[in-house]
């Protein structure tokens, strides 16, 4: 009764991920967007560890090795776009972002 | 014991998860959110993946979170961004309600299989995380392994082409 069963770990990372979608469909700051988007995957990467231990399995813990992967190549490219769109239009307020809407 | 710790953990990853979307100034975001990742790591440690607790502190806290603070403290917006209307907010909040309410239900009607692996954590505590974790990588994820090099690479010369001057 008193141990810490997988089901609490998965609770926590249930709760932190749709934080995460809260943050990502009520910010209009393309950054606080983005910090919910690793917050997210954060959640997504606890399951994954907290899965792996208690099913004394190793292939969990390379997924969240690579989800670090993506979410270090997506910070450096999402970031880049950023600055990019910020110096061509002065705001980086989401409700900004149609370049590609005719 | 080992309870009431995990719930003071969990605990503090949860209220700096509602400080990362309720925080006017993105720095402050930035700030609640090396919170959360270092109680993600200290969960980590708790379940006895020491080598990732490393990496989280490492790549997000250390890599992740300075660029992001980079990127806010080079465009100097402060809170320049004005908030969403009352309703847009109530209907995100309700969807993100929504999926919680559908996981948590998921979760309390299910339970985990009883198959076990091979790793226990005496194996860990005996062979070492780190060393698993390259026997995994380095042997069953070779191909993958070799298409996050690959996607790192675009991704430093992506980063690099999109910031140059005349875009």
């Amino acid at each position: 009764m008193f141990t810490v069963t997988v089901h609490h770990y998965l609770v926590v990372s249930a709760i932190l991920f749709s934080l995460g979608t809260i943050g990502v469909l009520t910010r209009r700051n393309a950054i606080v967007v983005f910090m919910c988007i690793e917050l997210m995957l954060n959640g997504v990467n606890l399951s994954f560890i907290a899965l792996s231990h208690f099913l004394g399995n190793m292939d969990g813990q390379v997924f969240v090795f690579f989800v670090m992967t993506v979410a270090a190549a997506e910070a450096a490219v999402g970031l880049a776009l950023m600055i990019a769109f910020f110096k061509h239009k002065e705001s980086i307020d989401v409700e900004d972002f149609n370049l590609l809407k005719w | 014991m080992e309870l009431l710790f995990f719930y003071l953990v969990a605990l503090v990853a949860v209220l700096s998860g509602i400080l990362v979307i309720t925080c006017k100034s993105p720095i402050n975001s930035a700030i609640s959110l090396v919170m959360t990742f270092f109680c993600l790591a200290i969960f980590y440690v708790m379940l006895h993946a020491p080598f990732m607790a490393a990496i989280q502190i490492m790549v997000y806290a250390g890599a992740i979170i300075v660029l992001i603070i980079f990127v806010i403290m080079l465009l100097n917006l402060g809170t320049a961004v004005q908030a969403r209307t009352s309703h847009c907010i109530a209907w995100g909040s309700v969807v993100g309600a929504l999926m919680m309410l559908l996981a948590m239900t998921f979760l309390k009607g299910g339970e985990t299989t009883t198959v076990q692996g091979e790793i226990t954590k005496e194996v860990v505590a005996q062979v070492g995380h780190t060393e698993l974790i390259g026997q995994a990588m380095f042997t069953n994820f070779l191909l993958p392994f070799e298409i996050a090099s690959i996607l790192l690479l675009v991704a430093i010369v992506g980063a690099v082409v999109l910031t140059k001057r005349e875009v």
